[in-house]
C-alpha cells in the first residue's frame, strides 16, 4: 500500500517536471520575449536593459531553475500583452472558472446519477427511452453549438436568462463570487448546463449500465426475497455498489471540465481563466500560456493521483491485490 | 473490372450489413453529397465568396429564398452582412473543414500507427517511453493539446506569414493531438501478432524488423485503424470547427465551417438567424453522418460480432 502510494507520487512529480520543462522552453524559445515586450520604438539600450532585468543572458540550467522555483511560488513573469504579473491575472480570474466548474460538476453529478437510476429502474418506460435517445444526440453536438443553442432559446427567444458575463459579483476577501446575487446566480445557469451536459450524459449512461449490472446480482434478488422496501433495495444496496466507477470517471472528468471551460467561457464571454488562455493563444502571450499549462497540469496530475488513491481506499479488493502483487 | 470489384464488395458480408442498415445508408448518402459539394465547390457554388468583385453590399442580409429588395437577386440560403452568399460560403468552408480534417487524421494515423508498431514490436524501454507519453497526453484533453500546439506554432511563424500558415498549423496541431488512440490500438494488436508463427517465419528467413513491421504485421492490424480513422475524422472536423470558432483556427480570409459559425453568432441577437443556422446545421449533419458510418464500420469489421 505504502509502496504504491510512493510510486504514484514519484510518477506524478516526474510528469510535472517534464511539463515544467516544456512550459519553460515555450517561455524561453518561442519568439523573443524582449521583442514581444518592447514596442516598435525601442533603442538598443532598452533591449540590453530588459535582457538584464529578465536574466535572459544567464545559462540555461540557471534560467530553468529560476523558472521552476518561481512557478512553485506562483510567479510566472509578466504578461506580454497586459503588462501585469501573470499570477495577478490568474488569481483575479480563477474564482469565475472555479465557480463555473463547481456548479456544472454538481449539475452533471446530480442529474447524471438521478437520470441514470431512473433509466435503469424504468428501463422499458417511454420516458427512459426518450432520455436515452436525447443523450445520444447530446453527445454528438459540439459544446459550442450547445451553448449557442441555449443562448438562442433562453436569451434571444424567451429572454429569461443573460447570454454573457457573470452578472453582479460580490468580493469576499479577494474572491469574487456570483453566488450571492440574483443576477450572478442567473448568469451561472446557461454556462453550467453547457459545460456539464456532456459529463452528465456520460455519468448517466455509466450509472445506468452499472445499475443494470448490479440489479441482476444474487444479493439483490436475496434483498427482494427478504421483503425489503423498494427504496432500500435500490438506494441502500444497488446504488452503493455502482458508485466506485462513478467516482473514478467523475474525478477524471474534472480535468476535461476545466479544458472545455475554455470553449464555454468564450461562448458566454465568461471572465475566467479559460478566456484568458484563449486570448493568450490568439496574441501569442507566452507567459500566460506557460502559466496556464503549469496550472492545468498540476490540477490534472493531482486529480489523477487523488482518484487512484481514493480508489484503493474505497475498494478493499484492490488493496489486497496490490499487496500480494508487491510480495 | 471496376464493376466486378464493386459487385464483389456489394455482395460481401460488409456489403450485406451495409444494405441492411437504413441509418448507415442515409448517413453514407449525406456524406457523399457533402463531400461532392465540397470537392466540386468551384463548379457547384453559384457565387465565389472570396472574390470581392462579385460582392455587392446592397445584397447584405438578404433572407433565404427571398429576392433582394434592391438588386432582385435570389440567394437560396440568404446572405451575410457583406452580401456574401451563405450557400457558397458553406461549400467553400466545408472544403477547408474537410481538407483539415482529412489531413489531420492522416497525420495522426501515420504517427500513431508507426509509434504503435514500434512500441508493440520492440517492447522494452521504447514501449514504456512511447506509452507513458501517450498516457500523459491522454489525460490532457486533445482539444487542449491542439490549442497549445497551435499557440506555440503561431509564436514560431513570422507574423506576416501567420494567416497563410494557419491552415497547416491547424492540421499539425489537430494531428499531433489525436495520435494516441491509433498508437494504443496498433500496439495492442501488434503484441498479439508478434507471437504468431508467420512473424517468426519472417524473422527466420532474415527479414529486417522494419520490413516485418510494415509488410507483415501492419496489414493484419489495419481494420481497427480504419474504424478509429473514420471516427477520428468526425472528431477532427469538430475539433477544427471548435478551434476556428474560438478564433484560433482558420483565418477570416479562408473561413471554415467553424469560422462561419463564429461570424454568424454575431447576428444571433439582430434576427439574421440564417447566417448562423445553415453553417451550424451543415457541421452537425457532417459530423453526425461520419460518426454513424464509423459506428457501423466498427460493428461490420468486428469478426466477433458476426
Amino acid at each position: 500500500m505504502l509502496a504504491f502510494v510512493i510510486r504514484r507520487v514519484a510518477q506524478s512529480i516526474i510528469v510535472l517536471l517534464a511539463v515544467g520543462l516544456v512550459a519553460f522552453s515555450l517561455f524561453r524559445f518561442v519568439g523573443d520575449p524582449v521583442e514581444n515586450m518592447l514596442g516598435q520604438e525601442r533603442t538598443q539600450a532598452d533591449i540590453e536593459r530588459l535582457r538584464g532585468q529578465l536574466g535572459l543572458d544567464d545559462p540555461f540550467p540557471v534560467q530553468y531553475w529560476r523558472f521552476l522555483s518561481g512557478a512553485v511560488q506562483g510567479e510566472f513573469g509578466v504578461s506580454y500583452r497586459q503588462g501585469r504579473p501573470v499570477s495577478d491575472l490568474l488569481v483575479e480570474r480563477a474564482p469565475a472558472t472555479l465557480e463555473l466548474a463547481f456548479v456544472s460538476g454538481l449539475f452533471a453529478l446530480v442529474f447524471g446519477i438521478g437520470l441514470g437510476i431512473y433509466t435503469a429502474i424504468r428501463r422499458r418506460g417511454w420516458l427512459a427511452h426518450s432520455i436515452m435517445t436525447a443523450s445520444l444526440i447530446g453527445v454528438s453536438l459540439p459544446t459550442f453549438l450547445i451553448g449557442i443553442l441555449l443562448i438562442y432559446l433562453f436569451a434571444v427567444e424567451l429572454g429569461w436568462l443573460p447570454s454573457f458575463g457573470r452578472g453582479e459579483t460580490v468580493m469576499i476577501g479577494g474572491w469574487s463570487t456570483g453566488f450571492l446575487t440574483g443576477s450572478g446566480l442567473k448568469a451561472l445557469i446557461l454556462p453550467s448546463i453547457t459545460l456539464g451536459l456532456y459529463q452528465m450524459t456520460l455519468i448517466m449512461r455509466l450509472v445506468r449500465s452499472e445499475m443494470l449490472e448490479v440489479l441482476r446480482q444474487d444479493y439483490i434478488r436475496f434483498a427482494w426475497a427478504r421483503g425489503l422496501p423498494q427504496r432500500a433495495v435500490y438506494f441502500g444496496h444497488a446504488l452503493k455498489n455502482t458508485l466506485v466507477p462513478v467516482i473514478t470517471v467523475t474525478g477524471l472528468q474534472i480535468g476535461s471540465i476545466i479544458a472545455f471551460a475554455i470553449i464555454t467561457e468564450t461562448v458566454f464571454q465568461w471572465p475566467g481563466v479559460g478566456l484568458l488562455f484563449i486570448n493568450a493563444v490568439q496574441f501569442v502571450d507566452i507567459p500566460v500560456m506557460a502559466a496556464y499549462l503549469m496550472l492545468i497540469s498540476v490540477m490534472f496530475v493531482g486529480i489523477n493521483l487523488f482518484v487512484d488513491l481514493l480508489y484503493v481506499a474505497i475498494d478493499p479488493r484492490l488493496r489486497v491485490d496490490r499487496t500480494t502483487a508487491a510480495r | 473490372m471496376l464493376r466486378n470489384n464493386f459487385a464483389r464488395a456489394w455482395h460481401s458480408d460488409v456489403g450485406y450489413s451495409f444494405r441492411n442498415s437504413p441509418v448507415t445508408v442515409v448517413a453514407a448518402l449525406f456524406v457523399l453529397v457533402l463531400f461532392a459539394g465540397a470537392v466540386l465547390a468551384p463548379l457547384v457554388a453559384p457565387y465565389d465568396p472570396f472574390d470581392p468583385a462579385t460582392l455587392n453590399l446592397m445584397n447584405g442580409f438578404t433572407p433565404p429564398m427571398e429576392a433582394n429588395a434592391f438588386t432582385g437577386q435570389l440567394f437560396w440560403l440568404g446572405t451575410d452582412d457583406q452580401g456574401r452568399d451563405v450557400f457558397s460560403a458553406i461549400l467553400y468552408g466545408m472544403r477547408i473543414s474537410l481538407f483539415v480534417g482529412f489531413s489531420a487524421v492522416l497525420l495522426a494515423m501515420v504517427l500513431g500507427v508507426t509509434l504503435g508498431l514500434i512500441a508493440g514490436y520492440f517492447g522494452g524501454w521504447l514501449d514504456s517511453i512511447i506509452m507513458r507519453v501517450a498516457d500523459i497526453q491522454l489525460t490532457f484533453t486533445s482539444i487542449l493539446v491542439a490549442m497549445l500546439i497551435f499557440g506555440v506554432a503561431k509564436g514560431l511563424t513570422p507574423p506576416d506569414m501567420r494567416d497563410e500558415m494557419a491552415i497547416w498549423v491547424l492540421i499539425v496541431s489537430i494531428g499531433l493531438s489525436d495520435w494516441v488512440q491509433f498508437a494504443r490500438v496498433v500496439r495492442g494488436a501488434t503484441l498479439v501478432e508478434r507471437g504468431k508463427e508467420y512473424v517468426q517465419a519472417a524473422r527466420l528467413i532474415g527479414r529486417r524488423p522494419l520490413a516485418i513491421m510494415f509488410r507483415h504485421v501492419l496489414p493484419n492490424v489495419l481494420s481497427p485503424v480504419l474504424v478509429i480513422g473514420t471516427i477520428g475524422l468526425a472528431l477532427a472536423i469538430i475539433a477544427e470547427a471548435t478551434l476556428s470558432f474560438l478564433g484560433v483556427g482558420a483565418p477570416p480570409t479562408q473561413p471554415s465551417l467553424g469560422t462561419l459559425i463564429r461570424i454568424g453568432q454575431g447576428f444571433l441577437f439582430s434576427g439574421e438567424w440564417w447566417i448562423l443556422f445553415f453553417p451550424a446545421t451543415t457541421l452537425l449533419i457532417l459530423a453526425l453522418s461520419v460518426n454513424l458510418l464509423g459506428d457501423w464500420l466498427r460493428e461490420a469489421l468486428n469478426p466477433r460480432l458476426r
